[in-house]
């Protein structure tokens, strides 16, 4: 296993060997969890297979999240520039791109070339979907690195779940504007996930399109141009989905609506657990403080962390967008979930006990010990959480 | 016509994740053609590169 060393006058010498290194082949495979059902199907004929890759996501993501706990390692910051310059980590990213294609064409040829039940259909649709809606992650990962191949193979990645201005909409959009009322992608306290997707997915196609707009205005380009990078990712989007439904017919409309669909709930469902309630500061000039670690939850559970290239060390991803997976740190005293994504996803799913755990949990934390003012509230929810709460008078 | 050009070759860096903007290059994806002033970038610019800080943010360096 690679060890980086360096020599410094006041500390010796100072070394790090990541005990990550091979288990981030987790994300490498985590894609093809969905190819389980299809595998099992075919080995066996029992269309209940196609409800294993579901079960392993939501009920085995929560179960190791709890088994195996949280991860105690963080590289020393002095040895994080060689991290970042070791090319495995890099090679990781850019062949979880081709998985993520050989998945979403191995399962659209399972289901437009087998009759399947309406139910192992919609299992195994659905569990596509979710895969694919890490497809986000992949192309989030690849999309905030600053090199040629690596925001090409975001947009090329972002064509699979038909997401290609989340690239746009992500780096320059809800970065800018996280944990603000502004921001269409931060979940305010007493938001259901439901009111909350209705919000989010057309609030970041439009942030993403004017966003794209106005830099092609100053260039002097069309907007409805190659040009135009909303566009290019849907161009490979378009020629993918038009492409099935013309080799296996009209079985593919339900099959991609309900992939689409679910692809998308993915990335709403981690921006709603992301920064549910958290509020920047608004300075005197009326522009808000700089994004703080405290501005973002945390999950530090490594099972579901090694599965999504640390997407779930997200206070110092906000913090340091451009810095890669493998040096993302935890910090003492965070915003933090009681489980991975995985858990959280379902806890989210039925607003009930997602209010419950979280709401309590954000009024706790360090920086807001239960100053609604701190808080970034549902303005429908507002009187309810302050009968609640107290603090009626701000 | 040569474009008009600033008289030093001025930089400007973000202090979070070393994006720099340099005068005399501008940065023809954000659209800002060379020699487009930092004085004259809109107010609520923020770094291409991270999103995090503002242009009010950036450390001035003459290249050396
Ligand atoms: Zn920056």
């Amino acid at each position: 296993m690679t060890t980086y060393r360096i020599d410094t006058v006041d500390q010796g010498t100072v070394t790090y060997t990541d005990q990550k290194r091979w288990w981030w082949l987790l994300s490498l495979v985590n894609p093809l969890i969905p190819l389980f059902g299809i595998v099992g199907h075919w080995l066996t004929g029992s269309e209940l297979w196609l409800l294993v890759p579901l079960g392993m996501m939501f009920i085995m993501g929560p179960a190791f999240d709890w088994l195996f706990g949280e991860d105690e390692n963080n590289p020393p910051e002095i040895l994080v520039p060689q991290l970042e310059q070791d090319t495995y980590y890099r090679w990781l990213t850019y062949l979880t791109v081709p998985v993520h294609y050989i998945t979403f064409l191995a399962v659209a040829i399972w289901v437009g070339t087998h009759s399947l039940t309406w139910w192992g259909f919609i299992a195994l649709t659905v569990a596509l979907g979710f895969a694919d809606g890490f497809a986000i992650n992949t192309g989030h990962e690849l999309g905030h690195k600053r090199t040629k191949i690596e925001t090409w193979l975001a947009k090329i990645v972002l064509a699979v779940p038909a997401y290609g201005h989340f690239w746009i909409e992500h780096n320059r959009g809800h970065h800018r504007d996280v944990a603000t009322p502004d921001d269409p992608a931060s979940a305010r306290m007493g938001e259901s996930i439901y009111q909350f997707a209705r919000r989010e997915i057309p609030g970041a196609f439009h942030r993403a399109w004017m966003l794209e707009h106005e830099r092609l205005c100053r260039k002097g380009v069309p907007v409805w141009s190659i040009h135009n990078e909303v566009l290019q990712s849907y161009m490979i989007t378009v020629i993918l989905q038009v492409g099935l439904i013309a080799t296996f017919g009209w079985i593919m409309l339900p099959f991609l609506i309900i992939h689409n669909f679910f692809s998308w709930w993915v990335l709403t469902s981690a921006n709603y657990i992301e920064h549910y309630g958290l509020l920047r500061a608004q300075q005197a000039d009326g522009k808000y403080e700089r994004c703080q670690p405290h501005h973002s939850w945390n999950a530090n559970h490594k099972y579901s962390n090694l599965l999504l290239f640390h997407l779930q060390r997200h206070s110092d991803h906000h913090a340091n967008p451009t810095r890669r997976y493998q040096s993302l740190r935890d910090f003492p005293d965070l915003p933090s979930l009681p489980s991975g994504y995985y858990g959280m996803y379902v806890v989210a799913y039925l607003p009930a006990l997602w209010f419950k755990l979280m709401d309590s949990r954000l009024l706790a934390l360090p920086h807001i010990k239960g100053d609604l003012r701190k808080v970034n509230i549902n303005p429908d929810s507002l009187a309810a959480i302050q009968a609640k709460y107290g603090q009626a008078d701000a | 016509m040569v474009k008009p050009m600033p008289d030093a070759n001025r930089r400007y860096q973000c202090p979070g994740c070393g994006y720099t903007y340099d005068e005399l290059l501008g940065d023809d994806h954000e659209g800002y053609p060379p020699g487009f002033l930092f004085a004259d970038l809109p107010d609520d610019f923020v770094c291409p590169d991270c999103a995090v800080r503002y242009k009010e943010d950036f450390n001035f360096a003459l290249t050396p």
